[in-house]
């Protein structure tokens, strides 16, 4: 059922399809630290409510970019599918005597790699800018829900892609899928800020507990325990990756 | 194990009420090289993606290689090659990248994997561009490379959909060798997709014209031809050509006329014999010949004889028609 080699090859593709778009990632790097920078500038007088004054602006942000960025680049990773239908490449995959959970696993390992390192350099770039992390063995625990956040959103694309035809739809799910889900998870404010009503729906995004658990390893303080914010990320991830692989079977490859 | 590499029940696929297979049934020997000709539309890219899994079908049977389309989906994968239609290459990845992720995807072995992608980069002469990236591959270039990726995994069953669509000469002609020589001498079983005549002629040994997703004539490129009865003497004309039509039928020679406008194409032995008796009869009945042409009958022609059309026509219907389907779905454009 599970094929290695496969699930390795695809991993493979992605990643050489990225080294050789390295255009594409200064690009990718470029939204992240501009948010980080002018955001971080801009709001660094401003006491921020719910906010202690030992933590500052800028050492709540880097966390909900690091988020930010995972979600977009691990969404468009799921999407990237509809590249393929639309350069047939698709149909090699498709034709191939593998199974389709097979595919999506190597998808996912691809988009979850690229999005992994990315983040990784959002975070050393962000320690170079003065960033302080508590301690070293918290980029462990950073990484694990970086993971997680990825794994999550990548399946979370995949869904988008197999019901979608074309890349038309694209713009939708940006503007009213991964934009709400970015404001609603926290990673801009405390979410204490929130009239109660929303605060309800942001407890059903996911990205509301992968920035609150990156928050709680990178610096201490979050709004939720490390181990709620950690149990809640593995359910997500779980549920997204079966979903995932469930509509990108039912779907039509050609 | 049958000897049969295909067989096809009444296979139907309908898209949303529109019927682009409509029940066809064939069988394909082990060996054989068999051909679906037709015009664009006609369906038959979706008959191959049937038959390689891509696509369930509506209703009817069809089984490759001994596995049904529907149930053994993993067994016909492994035992087929597809070259699509359209390209369906990563074109940011090389040649010889492209061939490596289609090897391990098939699970073979990294020894036999090197030996195999050497094979057939040479037997398709890419081995000077293997480290190119495809997308600065020429057209003819990435369909040989598509040819190429198709045989790594020594498949039993190729599907080939319009293989060289597109190409130049030279390159077509190229490609018709590979393809036959795989054949002949690699025994694979081929399934040929084309619109081309001269093609689905020079390298089918059987053919199945297929019509808006109606099989409308099945046989071997030579008894298709003789079922037109010999060459075919197309003669333009001006003026009104009953009486003629009427004489030139009682003729004994004559085996059949087909009017198109204001075109008669006739069907004799020996044509290049009977023009100046034709032009002769012509001139008695008041009927001006402006151009005569004279052919060995090609597959064109047993297109028409089936359909009453010619395949051109019956393409520019075909777009019409799905502009009609859009039009109808997605209201009038102003
Ligand atoms: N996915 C699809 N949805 C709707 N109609 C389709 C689809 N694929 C093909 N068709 C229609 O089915 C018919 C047959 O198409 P196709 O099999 O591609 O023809 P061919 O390969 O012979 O040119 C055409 O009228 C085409 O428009
Ligand atoms: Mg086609």
């Amino acid at each position: 059922m599970i094929n290695k080699t496969a699930i390795y090859v695809l991993w493979m593709r992605e990643m050489k399809r990225w080294w050789r778009a390295k255009s594409r990632i200064v690009g990718s790097l470029a939204m992240p630290l501009f948010f980080l920078a002018f955001l971080g500038l801009g709001f660094r007088r401003m006491t921020i409510p719910g906010l202690s004054d030992d933590v500052g602006y800028i050492r709540f942000l880097v966390p909900g970019i690091i988020g930010m960025n995972i979600l977009f680049s691990s969404t468009f990773g799921g999407l990237s599918v509809l590249w393929d239908r639309e350069f047939g490449f698709l149909k090699e995959i498709m034709v191939a005597p593998v199974s389709r959970v097979s595919i999506v696993l190597g998808r996912i390992a691809g988009g979850a790699t690229t999005a992994l390192i990315q983040a990784i350099l959002i975070l050393g770039i962000s320690c170079i800018m003065g960033f302080k992390i508590t301690n070293i063995s918290s980029i462990f625990l950073a990484i694990v829900f970086m993971i997680l956040i990825a794994v999550t959103f990548l399946g979370l694309g995949l869904v988008f892609a197999s019901k979608m035809r074309d890349i038309q739809g694209f713009s939708i799910v940006m503007n009213f899928v991964i934009f709400p889900l970015f404001f609603l998870s926290g990673a801009l404010y405390p979410l204490e800020n929130l009239p109660v009503w929303l605060r309800y729906i942001s407890k059903l995004d996911p990205l509301t507990y992968g920035v609150d658990g990156l928050r709680a390893a990178l610096i201490g303080v979050s709004s939720f325990s490390i181990f709620y914010n950690f149990i809640f990320m593995v359910m997500f991830s779980l549920v997204m990756i079966f979903l995932g692989a469930y509509f990108f079977e039912k779907s039509e490859s050609v | 194990m049958s000897n049969y590499a295909i067989q096809v029940d009444n296979l139907t696929k309908k898209f949303n009420g529109f019927t682009a297979v409509d029940q066809i049934s064939f069988k394909v020997k082990t060996g054989e090289l068999f051909g679906l000709l037709g015009p664009n539309g006609a369906g038959k890219t979706t008959t191959i993606n049937m038959l390689s899994t891509l696509l369930k079908a509506t209703s009817g049977y069809g089984e490759v290689s001994g596995y049904d389309i529907s149930r053994n989906k993993d067994n016909i994968r492994r035992s087929i090659g597809v070259v699509f239609q359209e390209p369906a290459l990563d074109t940011k990845l090389t040649g010889k990248e492209n061939l490596v992720f289609h090897a391990m995807m098939y699970g073979i072995k990294k020894q036999e994997r090197i030996k195999r992608i050497k094979e057939v980069l040479e037997l398709v002469e890419l081995t000077e561009k293997e480290k190119v990236l495809v997308e600065k591959y020429s057209g003819g270039m990435k369909r040989r490379l598509e040819i190429a990726r198709g045989l790594i995994h020594e498949p039993k069953v190729l599907f080939l959909d319009e293989p060289t669509l597109g190409l130049d000469v030279q390159t077509r002609r190229h490609i018709w060798d590979y393809i036959k020589r795989l054949n002949k001498e690699g025994n694979v079983t081929i399934i040929l997709t084309t619109h081309y005549m001269e093609e689905a002629d020079f390298l089918c040994d059987r053919i199945a014209i297929i019509d808006r997703g109606k099989f409308v004539a099945m046989d071997a490129p030579g008894r298709l031809k003789d079922i037109l009865g010999g060459d075919v003497v197309s003669l333009e004309i001006e003026g009104n050509p009953d009486a003629l039509i009427e004489q030139i039928g009682s003729l004994d020679w004559i085996k059949n006329i087909t009017r198109h406008d204001e075109t008669l194409s006739l069907t004799m032995d020996r044509g290049e014999r009977r023009i100046p008796e034709l032009i002769h009869v012509a001139q008695k009945n008041e009927v001006e010949v402006t151009c005569v042409h004279l052919r060995k009958p090609s597959l064109e022609d047993v297109f028409l004889h089936f359909t009453g059309r010619t395949m051109r026509e019956e393409e520019a219907s075909q777009t019409e028609r799905n502009r009609e389907i859009l039009r109808s779905r997605f209201g009038r454009r102003r």
